[in-house]
């Protein structure tokens, strides 16, 4: 499926961070990077460079790194802790857990290469989990940028906050979602496109296959709405039940197990709000997944283009709709 | 404080944290009577910390990494005017802020701990943190020598060696005993002062219950410049209750009401002998 001609590619979102966070850091002396060997991964090469008393490294040792950044926090340091999100948000989580969310120091955790970004390298530098992991965990918002605007506007928000954040994304180049003019909050999502005959709240890099899934249904005659859902918890409520009323059905998409993430957090309040709507979640089924590309993999499970539009279709003429 | 009026404040600080313990029917009797004194020579001779200036960016920093000897921290902490020592009736009650491992909801603490291997990474940043802002403040951790089995420990020993962090000085409580046994027999640590100095660290050997070697132990911090400070401070677990002295059993052990007046007993017979 071609590219829409609306749609303006941008860069990595790992690129957009390095470069937020380096410009960020430029003016305060307080915002300090830790890494685990993670500076080449994390492409904070030129943050090294430019300031090289404002990064921390610890070495391959994860553990220590988020103990480490809380402990830095504690004396007032605004601190992002840097590191693939397999092993930040596995490795790592009773760091996370305790000496983070615990104990309330607002530490930036940022999750490189999430999702399937590594695909090719296999199961272990997958991170599947994560977002169940962390929904579980009190005191951590989710932030989970679809786009360049989302990411910048995550790492500069990051930066203000003073409770643990948690932010995820990926390596590799993507469209542009936003028009000039839109407003990133944490905590409410950004609609990307409107529509009425089906949603799709996504988060993160699944967001744009999304879009892709809603330009091919209205070439179909099918309304697709694309919610771009970044804050995955505290989740917007508001959003979701607005879907919820106004479509005929609803499809969630992550980069992320079908077990505790985005689809299974919408779906718990829709049926606690007493909601009933046809729905289905597109993610990763519990199997041991496969190796190849991000978008290789993420098509084998139904995130693709091709593959939401016939969940959608599905969706819709299962439940007769 | 004099050797004398140190060594009467270790034998009241025992008698309440047993208090603490039997009215709860909980906590962690014998790891807390083993780091009393370390607690009190800190307290009470080393820490620039006060009640006032809780949050006073140039307060020294103390964690407890061995969490489950809370007990301890907060009868000290409740001495030093933290907060009422009244508030410890409510020790591992419901809602209770003195719940059986470090809070920072209690004035005083300055981390949360309680599962093993966290305190020593957080006291680096600590530490690194007050080195990158010049600000002279100190950071001190109390480690259990069983919680040295955990990994992430020699992670962070390799990151305050490499960062030259001489404001970090860790003790460890050497009472040879964790909750199984014998550290020596549950998973060898020796020669801990070997592998310290191996990690980069300038290592000093102490009585743990001497409170005069102590104070001059650990008044004496950096050892070398450059080099974080480790003290092995070798203790009895259980110490000055002589039934509850080097056995394994007492790591979470409640004692009964002829158990509890028996120690308590024991220990005022200690404070006369002291002439208090």
């Amino acid at each position: 499926m071609t590219l829409h001609s609306a749609i303006e590619m941008g860069r990595a979102n790992l690129d957009v961070f390095s470069e937020t966070l380096l410009a960020l850091a430029k003016s305060n002396r307080n915002i300090l990077v830790v890494t685990s060997d993670s500076r080449g991964s994390g492409k904070l090469v030129p943050f090294a460079e430019a300031l090289p008393d404002q990064i921390i490294e610890v070495g391959i040792a994860e553990q220590n790194l988020v103990g480490v950044a809380a402990g830095l926090a504690s004396a007032g340091k605004i601190v992002y802790a840097v590191s693939p999100g397999s092993f930040l948000t596995a490795r790592s989580l009773e760091q996370i857990k305790n000496d983070v969310c615990y104990s309330d120091q607002p530490v930036k955790l940022v999750a490189i290469s999430s999702g399937v970004s590594y695909g090719a390298l296999g199961s272990t530098h997958h991170s599947l989990h994560d977002l169940a992991v962390l929904r579980a965990i009190h005191n951590c918002t989710i932030l989970v940028p679809a786009d360049n605007f989302e990411t910048a506007e995550a790492v500069k928000a990051a930066a203000d906050m003073r409770s643990p954040v948690f932010i995820r994304f990926g390596k590799r180049a993507l469209p542009h979602l936003h028009k000039p003019g839109a407003v990133f909050t944490v905590g409410k999502s950004l609609a990307v496109r409107e529509g009425t005959d089906i949603a799709f709240i996504a988060a993160g890099e699944a967001v744009i296959q999304a879009v892709f899934a809603s330009e091919a249904l209205e070439c179909e005659g099918i309304s697709a709405r694309v919610i771009s859902m970044h804050t995955v918890k505290p989740l917007d409520e508001n959003a979701v039940l607005k879907a919820a009323r106004e479509c005929r059905a609803i499809i969630t998409v992550e980069e992320h197990s079908c077990a505790g993430g985005l689809g299974e957090a919408c779906a718990s309040l829709l049926i606690q709000a007493g909601v009933s709507v046809p729905f289905h979640i597109a993610g990763f089924p519990d199997e041991e997944t496969t190796a190849g590309s991000q978008l290789e993999i993420m098509a084998a499970c139904g995130i693709s283009p091709e593959g939401l539009t016939q969940s959608a279709k599905d969706l819709l003429n299962r439940n007769r709709l | 404080m004099n050797e004398s009026e140190l060594k009467v404040k270790s034998i009241e600080y025992r008698i309440r944290l047993l208090g603490c313990i039997k009215k709860a029917q909980a906590g962690h009797t014998g790891g807390s009577l083993s780091c009393v004194d370390i607690l009190n020579v800190l307290y009470n001779c080393v820490l620039k910390v006060a009640p006032d200036t809780a949050n006073d960016p140039r307060r020294d920093r103390y964690i407890q990494s061995k969490g489950h000897s809370v007990e301890a921290l907060y009868v000290v902490l409740a001495d030093k005017g933290f907060f009422p020592d009244s508030d410890l009736d409510t020790f591992c009650r419901f809602q209770s802020p003195y719940v059986g491992h470090p809070t920072r909801k209690v004035k005083g603490i300055e981390h949360n701990t309680g599962a093993l291997g966290h305190g020593l990474a957080f006291s680096v940043g600590a530490a690194l943190a007050g080195k990158l802002d010049r600000n002279a403040y100190r950071v001190f951790t109390l480690l259990g020598d069983g919680e040295l089995a955990e990994g992430s420990n020699w992670e962070s020993m390799m990151t305050a060696a490499h960062y030259g962090l001489d404001n970090l000085t860790a003790i460890i409580d050497r009472n040879q005993l964790q909750i199984t046994g014998r550290t020596e027999d549950v998973c060898a640590l020796e020669s801990l002062s070997d592998k310290f100095a191996a990690f980069g660290w300038s290592v000093r050997n102490v009585d743990g219950h001497d409170v005069t070697a102590l104070r001059e132990v650990l008044s004496t911090t950096p050892f070398m410049a450059g080099k974080p400070s480790m003290v092995i401070a070798h203790t009895i677990k259980g110490k000055g209750v002589r039934f509850m002295e080097n056995d394994a059993s007492w790591h979470h052990g409640v004692p009964s009401d002829e158990q509890y007046e028996q120690a308590i007993q024991e220990l005022q017979a200690q404070m006369r002998e002291i002439g208090a």
